[in-house]
């Protein structure tokens, strides 16, 4: 999904990953869920395109 | 029985200035609770800042700090002190709404969170709840379900959010002192637009117990308050470790207080370039031009990759705030505010990769930054890119490019907060304009730069609260 998806293709991503989930989406919410999907999707694609070094661990640490 | 407070003595005065006042038996405690709620009453269904009004409780409150002030008893520094709170801090008695509908269901709370009692403890009179966008995700606080909170200078506009309520209620002068919560710019937005100042301490140094979390990774506890001492005092009465918070530093204590009169000599002080400087207004880089020139600062400085930083930001704060309301998304979408729920549903549609990643990110930047401040103590940066815009508008034209305007104002909050850099926004003095906010950040754990920077500004009349009473 790194290239700008098409409205079509941000629907069927978010019916698909819904479905996963077991998240019902009304079909009268599926229009704003799929425009903000659309803009997390675009944030998303600015940090996966990022190259990390290999050795640059998640920022959360766990102490047990 | 001591006399009424006249109402302009109360909106004149900040807040260490009437619990000095009280403490000085100038003043009773219960005069100037009275005087809050007189204010209260009067002004504030004008900006719907308060949820909750806890009148009887305020007075009792008062009435025992009299007592203590009577008997000889150190009544505490913020002795009388009226502040309100955000709701989504626990107050014991009532149930905290977090600016839902679907929180109405839940019990009052058995205890306050870990910042109103540690204000509480020191004297200061808990006035109510304040108004915010719905579970905190807005910049905008036009909630729904209580209404929008309305700008203290212009009640067609925002007050900014999620802390909306807590920026107009000392906007307008209902109360000098608010806590807020920021996790993109919850506290330093609508400090900016309110005309107010807005503390957000560094990650982990005021505890969360007690608090709604939208997002943990960078949920903060913030002070909104008509000075820099006021938000100072907080600070410091609420900072320190506490093991009921998991991400609270185990770091002492700090305290700032003290510092502020130390003037700016020995501190590195730099504009920030590039994201910071582009994508606004000209009068939001021309407030950040006043503050630079007040401190004779022309030095500009980059942090790398900030816009990146942001959209870390807003895939992080989506994920996680979506998981924390999985279960009433599921269940009950149709009880969410219109504006949060569409953006919480996509929330829980981020892959783990995207996540994890994002929190790889996160460390990549704070080491980049953390680079930076080896040769910069303190960086000046707008706070929104636009004074307050009117409720409803969608949309704002900024630097030629048409844009969405809601998710703007936390432009150039969102990369300060990612990596937890403790931020006070100050309102920069614009005579017969809308407020707007000027951001000194510090490295992590020094607040004291920012506070003795802002301290300086307001000393020289460059900043100061604007309020509308």
């Amino acid at each position: 999904m790194a290239e700008s998806p098409t409205r079509e293709e941000l629907g069927a991503y978010v019916d698909e990953t819904a479905k996963r989930v077991g998240l019902p989406i009304a079909p009268e919410h599926r229009p704003g869920v799929i425009q903000f999907t659309g803009v997390l999707l675009a944030s998303a694609a600015l940090v996966m395109e990022f190259p990390l070094p290999d050795d640059v661990e998640p920022a959360p640490v766990f102490r047990p | 029985m001591s006399p009424a407070m006249p109402r302009a003595d109360y909106v004149a005065s900040d807040g260490l200035g009437l619990a000095a006042a009280v403490r000085a038996g100038r003043v009773s405690a219960r005069a100037v609770t009275d005087a809050a709620l007189a204010q209260i009453a009067a002004r504030g269904p004008a900006v719907n800042a308060f949820t909750t009004v806890l009148a009887e409780q305020a007075r009792a409150d008062a009435d025992r700090v009299d007592a203590a002030i009577a008997a000889g008893r150190d009544a505490g520094p913020l002795a009388g002190l009226p502040f309100a709170v955000k709701d989504l801090f626990d107050v014991a008695g009532i149930t905290t709404l977090a600016g839902s509908k679907i929180n109405r269901e839940r019990p009052p709370a058995a205890r306050d969170a870990a910042a109103v009692a540690a204000l509480r403890r020191a004297g200061a009179v808990l006035l109510g709840a304040l108004n915010m966008d719905e579970y905190a995700y807005g910049f905008t606080t036009e909630n729904s379900h209580y209404g929008p909170v309305r700008n203290p200078h212009d009640p067609t506009r925002v007050a900014g959010g999620s802390s909306g309520g807590s920026g107009a209620a000392v906007g307008a002068g209902l109360v000098p002192l608010t806590l807020g919560s920021d996790t993109n710019g919850s506290v330093r937005v609508p400090a900016s637009l309110c005309g107010v100042f807005g503390l957000k301490p560094t990650y982990g140094r005021v505890s969360r117990a007690g608090s709604t979390l939208f997002a943990g990774s960078f949920d903060h506890v913030g002070a909104l308050g008509r000075s820099v001492r006021d938000v100072t005092a907080a600070l410091d009465l609420m900072q320190g470790p506490d093991p009921e918070d998991p991400v609270c530093s185990t770091r002492p204590a700090e305290p700032c207080l003290p510092l502020l009169g130390d003037g700016v000599d020995g501190l590195r002080i730099a504009i920030l370039d590039g994201h910071f400087a582009r994508g606004g207004e000209p009068e939001a880089f021309a407030a950040v031009g006043q503050v630079a020139a007040a401190l004779g600062v022309s030095r500009r400085v980059t942090i790398p990759e900030a816009h990146r930083a942001r959209a870390a930001a807003m895939v992080i704060t989506a994920s996680e705030g979506a998981n924390a309301h999985l279960a009433d998304l599921k269940r009950r979408p149709q009880d969410f505010d219109p504006l949060t729920r569409d953006r919480f549903l996509a929330g829980a549609l981020v892959p783990a990769a995207v996540y994890v990643q994002a929190q790889r990110f996160r460390a990549w930047y704070r080491a980049a930054v953390a680079d930076l401040f080896g040769t910069v103590d303190v960086l000046l940066a707008p706070t929104t890119p636009c004074p307050a815009p009117r409720i409803g508008q969608d949309r704002i034209v900024l630097d030629g490019v048409e844009v969405l305007i809601r998710p703007n104002l936390g432009v150039y909050t969102q990369p300060l907060s990612f990596i937890g850099l403790p931020v006070l926004s100050v309102p920069v003095t614009r005579p017969g304009a809308l407020p707007l906010g000027v951001q000194l950040v510090g490295a992590p754990f020094r607040e004291a730069h920012v506070l003795r920077v802002g301290a300086l500004l307001e000393a020289k009349g460059v900043v100061a609260a604007a309020v509308s009473a």
